[in-house]
């Protein structure tokens, strides 16, 4: 699956992804608060789910089964698309 | 700032209405000291304060703000420059996951400093300008201050510090010479950055005369629309209400993501408000900056929905939010009406009918003259000499 938010680089659902290593997570009440030190860039992950996806991306081989085991079907298309906008920002990297 | 997208979305504003776990654009003012005497000074600078935080007192801070997730801070004073513990507080931050941003006029910031800054990841520095010439800026910045900062400029440019940024109070002096600072920060690889005049500080006594006019504001506007790339710290909010919302999150974020370190450790809802009535606590207390941040009484209250007030009627009241609390309170307008500079003039027609004599006065005042003009001592035969 390859998913293109708006303007912005694909994303490659297949492959491997991490938290970028220049990224923290700060958790708030409404999801967390990712900031990266690189860039300075500082990104709202507006959902609990979204964040729990994030922080364990590294465990799945791919974004995809990542999404399949953590995220309801109905519900993939748009954490797909998260996930993207998130990897155009670099929070989050292939491996 | 940058978020991730324009502000407009209710849920996350409201979200960050009712307050973070920890402030996301926190200012560290770290010394009152300066050697400049801005006609403008949002902390009414000058004079160090004798009881400053220590450097142990200090690092203490950057403990708590690095346990606390705050990812970086805005430093500024005064002059931080003139604190002698300045780098190595620079360096303890960075290396404890404190980013450091920090404002400067430029005066200490020499080629030696500047290739020590250079080598330093996770810092920005502002050099402060209030015009794109000479004349405009040392209007307001005082004899030789355009000529030092521009230095400075040369040097961070020449010692490969990168994109640094040229940072600018908007007033209605220089709001015509935006292109000419747009071009003074690309002449050193810098970035441009406006933020608002607010009537705090020695403000209260020059935003009369400096703040811009309506149709400045207009132009202003129109100007930050055509180039996103321009920084604003989200001070412009209140222009919102013109239309299409500026770059930002677009909303007052005093107490509730915002919030002021002064030099004592004070700690205010924002930089803008040193008054006794947005004091919150202070760093120096049992429970340190994070319990200020977390238990005090006038942060929860700035958590609180507010109400709109006398803008509930008007259909802009979601684009501006009201406007800046600083700037309602330092002209004695009410903090749940419009703006003094509401670009609808519904502030100006608020301030011509509010009475002068209830105009709060900025507090903790550091000018090395006193606003009152000199003092005169009764029967001085010799000056006090300062050690």
């Amino acid at each position: 699956m390859t998913v293109t938010a708006p303007g912005e680089t694909e994303f490659d659902a297949a492959a491997g992804w991490s938290l970028h290593p220049q990224v923290a997570l700060r958790p708030e009440g409404f999801g967390a608060l990712a900031y990266h030190y690189g860039n300075r860039r500082l990104v709202f992950l507006k959902s609990e789910r979204l964040v729990s996806l994030v922080a364990s991306l590294d465990r799945y081989d791919s974004a995809e089964s990542a999404l399949q085991a953590l995220v309801d079907p109905g519900e993939r298309g748009r954490y797909a698309a998260a996930l993207a906008r998130l990897a155009a920002s670099q929070v989050i990297r292939v491996r | 700032m940058s978020a991730d997208r324009r502000s407009g979305a209710p849920a996350l504003r409201d979200d960050l209405e009712r307050g973070l776990a920890a402030p996301i654009c926190l200012t560290w003012e770290l010394t009152y000291a300066c050697n400049l005497a801005c006609r403008h000074c949002l902390s009414s600078s000058g004079r160090r304060d004798p009881d400053e935080l220590t450097a142990a007192e200090a690092r203490a801070v950057v403990d708590e703000l690095s346990a606390m997730q705050v990812f970086y801070v805005n430093i500024g004073g005064g002059e931080p420059m003139l604190r002698s513990d300045f780098f190595d507080l620079l360096a303890y931050s960075v290396a404890n996951g404190v980013g450091v941003k920090f404002s400067t006029n430029g005066t200490r910031l020499t080629r030696a400093r500047a290739v020590q800054l250079s080598a330093l990841d996770y810092v920005d520095v502002q050099v402060s300008v209030d015009g794109a010439t000479a004349a405009v800026n040392d209007a307001v910045r005082g004899p030789g201050s355009f000529a030092a900062a521009t230095a400075a400029m040369g040097h961070l440019a020449d010692a490969g510090f990168g994109r640094f940024k040229v940072s600018v109070v908007v007033t209605r002096h220089n709001l015509g010479q935006l292109d000419g600072l747009a071009a003074l920060a690309d002449r050193y690889g810098a970035q441009l950055r406006l933020t608002r005049l607010r009537p705090s500080g020695r403000g209260a006594d020059t935003w009369e005369e400096l703040h811009p006019t309506a149709d400045q504001q207009r132009a202003l506007y129109r100007w930050l629309l055509d180039r996103p790339d321009v920084l604003t710290g989200d001070s412009f909010f209140h222009l919102s209400a013109l239309g299409e919302p500026l770059e930002g999150l677009n909303l007052c974020g005093a107490g509730r993501v915002v919030c002021l370190i002064d030099p004592v450790g004070d700690v205010y809802a924002c930089p803008f408000v040193i008054h006794s009535e947005f004091l919150a606590g202070n760093v120096r207390d049992v429970g340190g900056f994070a319990g200020v941040w977390r238990g005090s009484p006038l942060f929860a209250a700035l958590r609180e929905p507010h109400s709109a007030g006398a803008c509930a009627s008007c259909g802009s009241y979601d684009a501006c939010r009201g406007g800046c609390m600083a700037a309602k309170f330092f002209t004695g307008l009410p903090l749940d009406g419009p703006d003094p500079e509401c670009v609808f003039g519904h502030g100006e027609t608020a301030l011509s009918v509010s009475a002068p004599a209830t105009i709060p006065r900025p507090g903790a005042d550091h000018s090395k003259t006193s606003r009152a003009g000199p003092v005169r001592l009764a029967s001085p035969t010799r000056r006090p000499v300062h050690a």
